[in-house]
């Protein structure tokens, strides 16, 4: 965040000069055209999770949009299955209301009789919203991709490379050589490929289909988005836990070589460490991917603030340049987060060394 | 800012429950339909290449070592060639040395035989030409004797002398 502030405003120092005066808006234009554009909350709109993928807004305030289903279930309602149009514009459906401000902004809320909302009542929103929608097309393709791949290789047997193949079997023996091998060790990576593979491709296909802008499924922010990144972090915390061996737990409970008066300090700060390595995977992607989102729309939301067509060209040429560096962190983080897997799972798999 | 900020950095539960089905639905299909058998295939090619490399290298060196070894068998050969060549120089050599020597012992030999029948040809036709020279002697002694025996006394002392000298030369 500190980033993106301090971007934009060296953005704003550099543009000002360039920018031409702001031109005046046609008088046949609606109140609300007038009205201060706000880029935090376009932004945010942007890049968090939402019921329905906004595609565009005319002029009018009518908005085109895909509306997603939402599925919720309460203890006093049961189960409910219907499109989130019905929760448009701030419409009350069922007893249910999609906010679209305050708190709970952008979560649907069950509402009481008198219309208040409930607080206390359980409600588990199972809706197939917009990162859903973007994930289970990324894992369409990565599925099409791969399984073709797989076909091609019985097609082509044990002779060398063709198509297809060329394109992925290097990246595949990347993950392969420079994160399994490299990591795990020659005799204990083969166990561990499939995942690390899996984790590698679903970060970077969903990376990817995040950058394009449009259109649907492509611009959602999967992995922008801290509930996947959670998910794909407690996949490593778990494999690494499940597969630690007696010296990593050992390590744990009674660290080789700390008096036994320290063990009650450090056996907390050994078990906060099991977490934080996950943690900071989680972080790590969530922030950077977001962070990058932030940047280009920041970049696009320039010209709307100059209310300015001379502001564009600089603009998209950040913009051109900004999601060069993202394609760069796309695979980046992708192979950051495997190979830290990689690398939590070797620490967790290490045998006990004999001194 | 900060409000929207906090729902972003709170996990929806939602979100949470489709990505792991998605997640683990799209490991566990690649892990059985892809992986495998991509790694698989490609673990077979890289065990080809290496044994195909490790084969070649074996062929090579194989033939490296034929070569030699056909080397080694001509040197070999040349080698032998040579000691039966001068084996054989030797042997005619000796052969011919050893055929001198005997020829010239057998010719020494003749000569020396040759020479001992001179000798005693030489012996005997000495003792033939003594015997005639005696009995011609004797002829003429015999005629000389019949003209002469006339003449006594002399004729007696003449003979005597005759006979000692034969006698002593004979020995």
């Amino acid at each position: 965040m500190q980033f993106v502030k301090a971007s934009l405003f060296f953005l704003l120092l550099t543009l000002i000069p360039v920018a031409l005066p702001a031109q005046e808006e046609k008088g046949s234009h609606a109140a609300e055209a007038e009205e201060e554009f706000d880029a935090s909350s376009f932004i945010m709109d942007h890049i968090a999770d939402s019921h329905e993928w906004h595609i565009l807004t005319k002029k009018n305030g009518e908005s085109v949009a895909i509306y997603l289903p939402v599925i919720l279930y309460s203890k006093e309602k049961g189960l409910d299955i219907f499109s989130s149009r019905k929760l448009a514009h701030g419409q009350v459906y069922k007893g249910y209301r999609l906010e679209e401000e305050g708190d709970n902004k952008g979560r649907i809320v069950s509402l009481n009789d008198d219309g208040t909302v409930n607080e206390e009542g359980f409600l588990l929103d199972l809706s197939i919203t917009k990162s859903v929608v973007g994930l289970l097309f990324s894992v369409i393709i990565g599925l099409w991709l791969f399984l073709s791949l797989s076909r091609s290789y019985k097609k082509t047997g044990i002779s060398h490379p063709k198509g297809i193949q060329s394109f992925l079997e290097p990246v595949i023996l990347f993950v392969r050589d420079d994160i399994a091998i490299s990591n795990l060790g020659e005799h204990k990576y083969e166990k561990y490929m499939p995942y690390l593979l899996t984790v590698f491709f679903f970060i970077l296909l969903n990376n990817l289909m995040g950058l394009i802008p449009f259109p649907p499924p492509f611009g959602a922010n999967v992995t922008g988005n801290i509930a996947v990144t959670m998910v794909l972090a407690l996949c490593t915390f778990f494999i690494t836990q499940f597969s630690g061996s007696k010296s990593y737990w050992r390590h744990v409970f009674a660290t080789p070589g700390v008096p036994v008066w320290l063990l009650p300090v450090m056996i907390p700060v050994e078990i906060i460490g099991l977490f934080s390595k996950p943690f900071a995977l989680m972080i790590r992607l969530f922030a950077n991917i977001t962070a990058g989102h932030i940047i280009v729309l920041s970049l696009v939301c320039l010209i709307f603030i100059f209310k300015s067509l001379g502001v564009a060209p600089v603009s998209i040429a950040f913009v051109v340049f900004m999601d060069c560096l993202e394609l760069l962190v796309a695979f980046l983080q992708a192979y950051v987060f495997t190979l830290l897997s990689a690398l939590f799972i070797s620490l967790a798999i290490k045998e006990e060394e004999h001194h | 800012m900060v409000l929207l900020a906090s729902s972003l950095t709170s996990p929806a539960i939602g979100l949470v429950f489709w990505t792991t089905i998605i997640f683990l639905l799209f490991f566990f299909i690649l892990r059985k339909f892809a992986w495998k058998p991509i790694l698989n295939a490609v673990k077979a090619r890289d065990e080809m290449i290496k044994g195909s490399l490790a084969s070649a290298e074996k062929a090579r060196k194989e033939m490296a070592k034929l070569q030699s070894d056909n080397e080694a068998i001509l040197k070999k050969a040349r080698e032998e060639r040579e000691t039966i060549l001068r084996e054989a120089r030797d042997v005619r050599d000796k052969l011919i040395a050893e055929a001198k020597s005997k020829a010239t012992e057998e010719a020494e030999k003749v000569v020396e035989k040759a020479r001992a029948g001179i000798e005693r040809e030489k012996a005997t036709a000495l003792a033939d030409i003594r015997e005639q020279v005696a009995s011609l002697s004797i002829e003429i002694a015999s005629r000389i004797v019949t003209e002469k025996l006339k003449k006594s006394g002399e004729q007696e002392k003449l003979i005597d002398t005759y006979l000692k000298e034969i006698d002593f030369n004979k020995n």
